[in-house]
């Protein structure tokens, strides 16, 4: 007999705005507080403290306009954010600090989120929807070089680029990026070379997002229909359709996949949160707790697994936070 | 012909002053059906028997000269016989040229295609006659393009013209079409503006055929004029018009070809790897993950029943519709109110009284704000629920709008359409609570006459005026059908009245009298359904009087599909209105009437005006019998 889905944690207010993205910061060791940071529709990125769960600092640089993603720079005090003003933003927040230290005005007016990598200490790559139509632009931080800018070929029509991946097969090999496009299509591109390794048609609609497990090369996708499709790399570094599943309802916003690579979480248009064992997509639970659409989900990076968090920011203003197969 | 063993220099005048005569006298099918042929075979491979011919129809004295000229066009198997046969003839002679480009093209229409085809191939077959080709396309054109022609001229000479433009169009050559592509062009555009603003539907698809087939003509690469229409069997007649023998094809297709086959062309070169994993992308079969440590099986699901496709419920109760379909930014909310809307209010009809009013503002406003199936549909089968449920505010409501300042001539419209509708079902007598179908029925969108159902709505009338043509002979002989109270009785009024009132008096945006013809149209249609279905109410009377002033004011406008609904309404005015009412009531205004249909029958140009003149007359005349037999 099957147990009932478990009830989220704990549950975040005070956003009073729909929450785009969220990102955990947990990994630090004592007296360090585990934060997790959101961005919101009305502009501002709130520093939640996991301990007490509430507000510790709002961040305001985008000027009121919808952050859609925030990532950190290797540790709570330096963070990344990307809003709909068209910039991404670096801040510094040791010691109490609230500045913005740098920014990247992009021109991309999409949602597009960007996606970071460390390549050496101090040093990141930045893959990022350029002005471009179709372009990717892949920058190095925080010298802000151009490493290389990616377009397809002429006539490929593959529209917007709408989620965006660096990752790396495997340790000192070439940063690879993954870019899933408007017209449903997964493009592998290698970046220091600037130029297309392989394409697979996954989704008849756009790829909403998609995430990648650099140790076993088999990735992710959704896009607004009802299926979700994982896809393999194999040894000539071609995409190849692995599985699909069908879900109950069109539409999935965001996945990710545990940092342990056990399972991962899809945040859907349908109000819920699923859960699939990463190894063969089995269905594990379907976490029902938002009222409105659920716009990302995040697993947190405590070092010791049975503190692992899932949270998940909806349309309805709420951040639902989850314990759920820690062990 | 035996006459001529060879002679040459007999005197061919006399046979021609002979061959005249006889066709004068209207003999020309036996005669030309004799000669004809014999001059055909003749003159196949013998110049001097094509000499003689020509001679021949030359020396026909002038006043005979139509008769023979339309005797040997009608008879010639094809355009190159006609031009061995003739000759020079229509240039050498100014009978012939005003006969061959004047009356037959444009004064006549009763010869079939394969006469025009003869006639303007051999226009085009010889340079001499093509000039003549040229003018006879631009008097054509001229003809086609001006809006006094469309508008009073009968449907039928238009297709002529419009056929005789698509065969000449076909016939041209380049350099020709330089020459006349500035007059092709104005023409055009007058002509088109002329042909969309009619309110027959058949004028307005001829218009566009030849508007398509002009401009493929002169522009023969870049963007062509495109319309969308029904095909139907005129139209496709008319396109298989433009397929000539090939020399003269003026072929439109061939750069739409070309500019495929660039696209082929520029098909990006996509790498090797790009293919192959584009194409066949199996999935890897399911045993290689068997053989891996499976610790997916440590993770227990979570019972997940629960999860179920997501439906977002409609609301239950009548003011929360009203509210979602006024404020609610909720798109899926307001979408499930719009398909449930119709069934809430049949289903709560006390509560639909209390908001009925406000119900029907918000409908008759209603925009599409998602892409919903069969909006319209939807829309309007609630509005004819509102409006039948209660029905005298509403209609007051509705019949006050349709005369307002600032609505779209489609809102005006739905408003007759709505009203059509919801008289219809109250007309209709209910059985188990659910409304029969009155006879024949389209989708629920149009009852009106409007562009394609004006053929059912006739027909409509005329079953009725057969069964009640029997019934006036024959006695009874009608099927018991089950019965309820009419429920039209107590609104009929309510619904013809208000709409009869206002309608010369025009508004800064609404002129009925003026452009607004074709809604002029509708609502005539529509009076005239309304009137057929108060048969037996207590306001027919009234209303029959109404009517009947109306269609006097209106009776000379110069627009068919407005006269032929007045003529709907005189046979629903004398379908509903009882005999005795109508002899005391409105005897004199039926007199005159009855003289005005004569008149129609005569002179109308439309070929329906005249038919439904003419059942009129005939219902007039039944009516009168029918009193006469009655001893008063």
């Amino acid at each position: 007999m099957a147990l009932p889905p478990p009830d989220p944690q704990f549950v975040l207010r005070g956003t009073s705005a729909a929450v785009h993205t969220l990102h955990f910061s947990c990994a630090g060791q004592e007296p360090d507080i585990p934060v997790l940071f959101s961005g919101s529709e009305t502009g501002l990125i709130h520093v939640w403290n996991l301990k007490t769960h509430r507000v510790d600092t709002a961040l305001d640089g985008h000027g009121r306009k919808s952050v859609y993603c925030v990532e950190t720079m290797g540790g709570k005090d330096r963070l990344l954010s990307q809003g709909r003003d068209q910039r991404i933003c670096l801040w510094d927040l040791a010691e109490g600090r609230t500045s913005v230290t740098d920014s990247v005005f992009t021109e991309h007016v999409g949602f597009c989120r960007c996606s970071l990598f460390k390549v050496a200490q101090g040093r990141w790559l930045m893959a990022m929807a350029a002005k471009g139509l179709e372009e990717v632009q892949v920058l190095e931080l925080p010298s802000k070089t151009s490493v290389c800018t990616l377009k397809p070929e002429v006539g490929a029509k593959l529209g917007m680029p709408m989620c965006l991946k660096l990752r790396q097969l495997s340790c000192g090999s070439q940063p690879l990026l993954l870019a899933g496009y408007e017209d449903g299509s997964v493009v592998l591109w290698n970046v220091t070379m600037g130029k297309a390794l392989s394409q697979l048609v996954c989704h008849q609609e756009p790829v909403m997002s998609l995430d990648f497990d650099s140790e076993k090369a088999k990735g992710i996708s959704g896009s607004s229909e009802k299926v979700l499709r994982i896809w393999s790399l194999n040894e000539q570094q071609n995409l190849q359709v692995y599985k699909t599943h069908e879900l109950v309802n069109a539409g999935v916003s965001d996945i990710t996949i545990r940092p342990d690579k056990k399972i991962l979480a899809t945040a859907g248009w349908d109000h819920r949160i699923r859960i699939f064992g990463w190894k063969k997509l089995k269905p594990l639970a379907v976490l029902d707790y938002h009222t409105a659409t659920v716009h990302c989900v995040s697993f947190s990076d405590h070092r010791t697994p049975r503190e692992r968090l899932l949270a998940a920011g909806s349309k309805d203003h709420r951040i639902s936070v989850w314990s759920i197969y820690t062990e | 012909l035996s006459l001529f063993p060879g002679g040459l220099d007999c005197s061919i005048s006399f046979v021609s002053h002979v061959l005249g005569k006889v066709c004068i006298h209207g003999r020309q099918k036996e005669i030309l059906g004799v000669v004809v042929p014999h001059l055909t075979e003749l003159t196949k491979s013998d110049c001097i028997w094509q000499r003689i011919c020509w001679r021949l129809v030359e020396c026909v004295p002038d006043r005979c000269m139509e008769a023979v000229l339309l005797g040997f066009v009608q008879r010639a198997p094809g355009a190159d016989v006609l031009s061995r046969l003739l000759g020079n003839l229509v240039v050498k002679n100014k009978k012939a040229q005003f006969v061959v480009t004047q009356k037959v093209l444009l004064l006549q229409y009763s010869h079939t295609t394969a006469v025009l085809q003869t006639l303007l191939g051999y226009l085009a077959q010889d340079s001499p006659r093509r000039a003549l080709l040229l003018t006879v396309l631009q008097e054509l054109l001229e003809t086609w393009g001006s809006s006094s022609a469309v508008k009073h001229s009968p449907p039928e000479q238009q297709l002529y013209i419009s056929k005789a433009i698509l065969i000449c169009l076909s016939h041209l050559k380049e350099p020709e079409i330089e020459s006349c592509r500035q007059e092709l062009l104005t023409s055009l555009m007058e002509g088109v503006k002329c042909h969309l603003d009619s309110s027959l539907p058949r004028l307005r698809r001829l218009g566009m055929v030849v508007a398509e087939t002009i401009s493929s003509t002169i522009n023969t690469q870049g963007p062509v004029l495109k319309f969308e229409y029904e095909e139907d069997d005129e139209t496709r007649e008319l396109k298989s018009l433009l397929v000539q023998t090939p020399p003269l094809c003026v072929a439109p297709n061939l750069p739409e070809d070309d500019r495929s086959g660039k696209a082929d062309a520029a098909q990006p070169v996509v790498p090797e790897s790009h293919k192959k994993s584009q194409t066949a992308a199996p999935e890897m079969p399911e045993e290689e993950s068997g053989a891996e440590l499976d610790s997916d099986d440590e993770l227990i699901p979570y019972d997940m029943s629960e999860d179920k496709e997501l439906k977002i419920k409609a609301p239950v109760y009548i003011r929360d519709c009203i509210e979602v379909l006024t404020g609610c930014e909720d798109v899926d909310k307001w979408e499930a109110t719009v398909k449930a809307l119709e069934s809430l209010v049949r289903r709560n009809p006390a509560a639909t009284r209390e908001v009925s009013v406000e119900l029907a503002k918000i409908l008759l406003h209603l925009e599409e704000k998602t892409c919903i199936e069969g909006f319209v549909e939807l829309r309007q089968r609630a509005q004819v629920a509102v409006l039948t449920t209660d029905p005298i505010p509403v209609s007051q409501y509705l019949t006050s709008q349709f005369y307002s300042l600032n609505y779209s001539l489609r809102q005006r419209m739905d408003i007759l359409d709505v009203l059509v509708l919801a008289a219809q079902e109250l007309s209709c007598p209910k059985i188990h609570g659910k409304s029969k179908d009155a006879g024949a029925q389209k989708p629920r969108v149009q009852l009106l006459p409007g562009s394609d159902s004006s053929t059912d709505w006739r027909r409509i009338v005329d079953e009725r005026i057969k069964s009640k043509t029997r019934r006036f002979n024959s006695g009874q002989c009608h099927v018991e059908l089950a019965s309820g109270p009419n429920q039209f009785n107590s609104v009929a009024g309510h619904f013809f009245f208000p709409l009869i009132q206002h309608f010369d008096r025009p508004l800064t945006t609404f002129d009925l009298l003026g452009e607004d013809h074709l809604v002029l149209g509708r609502l005539v249609h529509t009076l005239a359904v309304l009137m057929y279905l108060a048969v037996n109410t207590v306001a027919v009377s009234a209303m029959g009087k109404a009517l009947l002033e109306f269609v006097w004011t209106l009776r000379f406008h110069t627009d068919s599909y407005v006269r032929q609904g007045l003529l709907c309404c005189v046979s629903s005015l004398l379908l509903s209105v009882p005999a005795q009412l109508l002899l005391t009531d409105m005897a004199e205004e039926l007199l005159e009437t009855q003289s005005w249909l004569g008149d129609v029958v005569e002179k109308d140009p439309d070929g329906d005006c005249r038919r439904l003149a003419l059942q009129n007359l005939l219902l007039m005349e039944n009516l009168k019998k029918k009193l006469e037999a009655v001893p008063s």
